[in-house]
């Protein structure tokens, strides 16, 4: 953080699978602290690009610069070690474990533990007290001895969010934090977002223009593959592409 | 059905609480059953029975530290339990031509020093790959060993084994281990050391993310950790505790074969672990009991067992996937609400057409048998105390009967216990939300 | 040594077409439903015992006919009534499903037709000579059997390119996990695919019977085998299969012909020593006897260079 590099850089990164080129060369710089919001129309590519930063796929070109340090084609595990930390659009937790262990879980890499196996998890006071600072961020605190594949699909969103910043990352990319959840719910979920984010970078990709425009301090356009523009919210709303590409068709 | 398969009590939010202090009865009271078991049952059949359960309880729950713990199928587990026994018997033999002062009491560490050492050479390879393909690089690579272990004649002794005197080293406290009473008690000693240190492997740090690499191993990448190097790590330590296992049991038959490090030990681990169940950390030593009195008591009734066990394991894995302990573990919360009397009538019910449908397959089980295998002996025979001819239309008919009608009763009793569990589940859960 | 060359690699195409034959159904099996039919050699050997009752009664060619539509059914059956009820608990529990079977079916195979080798004999059309090089005499039957296999790889191959349903096969082996998306019939297609498989395995176990040993741990000494040819292939490449059944089958025949040792190479080992006797076993061991390890040997030193099998794209 001391830095003075840019969280994230991306330059010329492309991806392809087979002769589809999904990724065609995305350009795009996330200063620290930043609120960046990916916005885009279906299959633009907006999944990929984060599976691109955070080491799930490997880029065909081009790199991922993190605080000025190339990640990309990292493993996964490299890249969260260095302080990114991702969550995913479709529920990807832990599903037998309880949620009090799917979250100790995520933060024991973080408070140094590794692979310790002479050490019982369940005396480790900072473990014990980050999870329960989590869940209560999250409000899962009175679901924390059920199994995770038990939970409504709202609090697995929920504990999508408390795995992704368990470990303090202070870069966090959010996949659709807010997608299938009811008015109520988003409006939860958007403060919990804000109060997380406080003080780190946050890349997120959303559809609901609502928590876009309520969070972003930043917003870029992705469509088939290229960033189309990157600016503020206002003069991404004023911009004439955007309008045609996107935002006509999905903002009434 | 997964939904109760959580090993051990999750982490609780706040203390240790009373959960300290029942772990510590449960072990106590483990230690006393192992130290009382040879006093209460002193036969020489029971005590050499139950050195080979315990034997066995800790080569199952090896296994279960890949399979239940780190979702690992290993098909070649044996590897080490057989190359632990061999080293501990060349290790035995040395000592004994060098004269070296060491007491019975610490062979078993030879078989786990090998045992860990195989583990890390062998998991180096296999843990590369997850999944189908990992399950066939151990096949593959138990092959290599057994199939080895014909050539290097002076290793592995070829045909005859590795032989060796268990009294032949220095004597601590007077203790000889002639009598087979006190090996049972070195076996007894080191099962409990086994049992608590892998138990105590599942409360750390480690032991969790194990778990989590089990239920997504993509997601745990996401986390910090290489899978990669979770799965070396636990392969490497469940090679550890089996090569202990084989150690042992090289000390308990002063003999090793190849047959120890074979694919049908690999087999048996694998089946006596699934049939105690795999979510839990009970269940491997349930199977391992069981699996080992059974085929100990039906090797003598019937020419047949191992078909039988065949049988086990496949209804096991389609109509109950978590075991026994998982079965046991899903009637926990109805015991904790006081619900369990409701159920118990339906399961009695079920259970009585249940134990007729088997009658029925036994039947036709032993008359196949006895008409193919033991055709020099003529058709008669008898079957629970009952002579009659194998040939006869009307013994096939009755095992017909037996089997159909029993297997529809069974079906019909057992979706009804079924419901009364759920109902009662139900009402246990509601009593403790009223509370 | 010209001899032994041209015998050898006969031999060899001939096992490793054998070995494809069932291979094939595997890979097809496993691209399509995830699971790798561990009983896949337990059917091989179902169709050699099949073939050699119903060739006692009626003859050995209406065996190669009726034997493998038996076990092709019985395949149907297992795949309909067993594998789908398991399929809800996941991948490691049908794994561990046909895993059982393999035990059942040769405790039932031990039971009907006993431990020992059954005497399934070559069909008396077939029993003579085919031609004969420099002094060896190559039997006609190793002929039929490499001419059925290759027929059979040929149908095989127009099958996958020329119809709906090897259309299925063929998305399923490039996008596997498209094939939930095929609509309704995909669990007929499964239970066909399925049947197929066993089937042609069967048709593996009958022709390979009478030249080989019908016995019923035959299912055990090479489903290995088999298991190794799919993951050094590649899981779920069907040309990664056919070049790993090629290459296994040559070089165990290769293997066998030779006598060679390390002790032939760098001469015979002098001195003694506690240690000695464990390395001459190493030093005099000849490349015959290590017929038996190579298949495992190629799979370890593949997955070191090639942890994903020679043409394999998928990690599990």
């Amino acid at each position: 953080m001391t830095s003075s590099a840019p969280a994230l850089v991306l330059s010329g990164l492309r991806k392809s699978f087979g002769s589809l080129e999904i990724i065609r060369g995305v350009d795009l710089a996330v200063p620290t602290g930043e609120r960046h919001a990916i916005i885009g129309p279906n299959g633009a590519g907006k999944s990929t690009l984060f599976h691109l930063i955070s080491g799930h796929y490997r880029p065909s070109a081009g790199s991922v610069r993190m605080r000025g340090e190339e990640i990309g084609g990292m493993a996964p595990q490299l890249i969260n070690r260095r302080g990114l930390s991702r969550s995913f659009q479709i529920t990807n937790v832990f599903p037998r474990l309880s949620v009090w262990e799917n979250v100790r879980c995520a933060t024991l890499w973080a408070l140094g533990y590794r692979y310790s196996f002479w050490r019982s998890v369940d005396r480790l006071a900072d473990a014990r007290d980050r999870t329960e600072q989590i869940l209560t961020e999250i409000n899962l605190l009175d679901r924390w001895d059920m199994p995770a594949g038990l939970l409504t699909y709202a609090e697995q969103r929920a504990l999508e969010i408390g795995l992704t910043i368990a470990g303090n990352a202070d870069i966090l990319l959010l996949d659709e934090p807010t997608a299938g959840m009811s008015h109520a719910e988003t409006d939860r979920m958007v403060e919990l977002i804000r109060q997380v984010t406080e003080g780190r970078t946050l890349v997120m990709i959303e559809h609901d223009m609502g928590v876009v425009f309520d969070l972003a301090d930043r917003i870029s356009v992705l469509v088939y593959g290229e960033v189309i523009a990157s600016d503020t919210p206002k003069r991404i709303k004023a911009n004439a592409a955007v309008q045609q590409a996107y935002l006509g068709t999905e903002v009434a | 059905m997964s939904k109760t398969t959580q090993n051990g009590a999750p982490g609780r939010p706040s203390g240790q609480g009373s959960g300290l202090v029942a772990t510590a009865a449960i072990w106590i009271a483990v230690a006393v059953v192992l130290a009382v078991l040879p006093q209460v049952f002193s036969s020489g059949l029971a005590i050499s029975t139950m050195c080979l359960m315990e034997i066995m309880i800790i080569f199952a729950l090896s296994y279960n530290m890949l399979l239940g713990q780190t979702g690992l199928l290993s098909f070649g587990h044996a590897v080490f339990f057989g190359l632990g026994g061999y080293l501990t018997a060349h290790a035995m033999n040395a000592a004994r031509g060098e004269h070296a002062p060491l007491p019975l009491e610490v062979f078993p560490l030879v078989g786990g020093a090998t045992g860990l050492v195989f583990g890390i050479l062998f998991g180096a390879v296999a843990t590369r790959r997850s999944g189908t393909a990992f399950a066939m690089i151990t096949l593959g690579i138990a092959e290599l060993v057994s199939s080895s272990a014909l050539i290097l004649r002076h290793a592995f002794g070829g045909e005859e084994g590795v032989a060796f005197d268990r009294t032949r080293v220095l004597h601590l406290f007077g203790i000889s281990f002639g009598p087979q009473e006190q090996v049972y008690y070195l076996i007894a000693g080191w099962c409990f050391l086994s049992m608590g240190g892998m138990y105590a492997i599942t409360r750390t740090p480690f032991g969790r993310i194990c778990n989590a690499v089990r239920d997504n191993p993509d997601r745990t990448g996401f986390i910090g950790y290489n899978t990669t190097t979770v799965r070396f790590l636990a392969f490497s330590m469940a090679g550890l505790f089996a090569g202990i296992a084989g150690g042992l049991a090289a000390l308990n038959f002063e003999i090793v074969t190849s047959s120890a490090m074979g694919a049908a030990q690999s087999g048996t681990v694998v089946l006596m672990t699934f049939i105690g169940g795999v979510g839990n950390f009970a269940g491997p030593i349930i199977g391992a009991i069981l699996v080992t009195y059974l085929q100990v008591m039906l090797s003598d009734i019937t020419g047949a067992w191992q078909l039988y066990f065949g049988l086990l394991f496949m209804g096991m894995v389609m109509f109950a996937p978590t075991g026994i302990a998982g079965l046991l573990a899903m009637q926990m919360p109805l015991v904790r609400a006081g619900q369990f009397h409701r159920v118990l009538p339906w399961y009695v019910l079920a259970l009585v057409p249940g134990l007729i449908a088997i009658t029925g397959v036994s039947m036709m089980v032993e008359m196949c048998f006895h008409l193919t295998v033991n055709t020099a002996d003529g058709p008669q025979m008898s079957f629970a105390h009952v002579a009659f001819d194998a040939n006869s239309p009307l013994a096939w008919a009755v095992a017909a009967v037996l089997l159909a009608g029993g297997f529809w009763l069974f079906r019909r009793a057992g979706r009804k216990a079924l419901d009364a569990y759920g109902s009662a589940l139900e009402k246990a859960r509601s009593g403790r939300a009223g509370r | 040594m010209l001899e032994i060359g041209l015998i050898s690699t006969l031999n060899g195409v001939l096992f490793g077409m054998l070995l494809f034959l069932m291979a094939s159904g595997l890979t097809v099996i496993f691209s399509m439903m995830g699971v790798l039919n561990f009983a896949h050699a337990s059917f091989y050997m179902l169709g050699a015992f099949f073939g050699f009752e119903i060739s006692r009664h009626v003859g050995f060619w209406p065996g190669l006919v009726i034997a493998p539509v038996l076990v092709g059914g019985i395949g149907m059956l297992v795949e309909r009534y067993g594998l789908r009820t398991v399929h809800k608990h996941g991948h490691v529990a049908e794994l561990l499903f046909t895993f059982g079977l393999t035990f059942i079916i040769e405790e039932l195979v031990q039971m009907v037709w006993g431990k020992l080798a059954v005497d399934y004999r070559v069909p008396q059309l077939l029993d003579f000579p085919a031609f004969t090089i420099f002094s060896t005499e190559y039997p006609a039957f190793k002929l039929f059997e490499l001419f059925i296999s290759i027929a059979i790889f040929l149908a095989l191959l127009l099958v996958i390119k020329r119809t709906r349903v090897g259309l299925v096969v063929q998305a399923s082996l490039s996008h596997p996990e498209m094939v939930g998306m095929l609509g309704h019939n995909v669990d007929r297609v499964f239970m066909l695919v399925f049947g197929v498989g066993a089937g042609l395995a069967a048709v593996a176990g009958v022709i390979a019977g009478p030249a080989l040993v019908t016995q019923s741990n035959m299912a055990q000494s090479l489903g290995p085998i088999l298991f190794v040819v799919v993951v050094v292939g590649g899981l779920g490449s069907l040309s990664g299969a056919f070049v790993a059944s090629l290459l296994i089958g040559l070089l165990q025949t290769f293997a066998v012909a030779s006598d060679a040792s390390l002790a032939d190479v760098f001469g015979e080992l002098t001195g003694n020593g506690p240690l000695i006797a464990y390395v001459s076993d190493i030093w005099n061991v000849t490349v015959a006897q290590l017929s038996a390890v190579m298949p495992y040997l190629l799979l370890v030193l593949i997955l070191i260079f090639r942890p994903r099998g020679l043409m394999g794209t998928r990690e599990t």
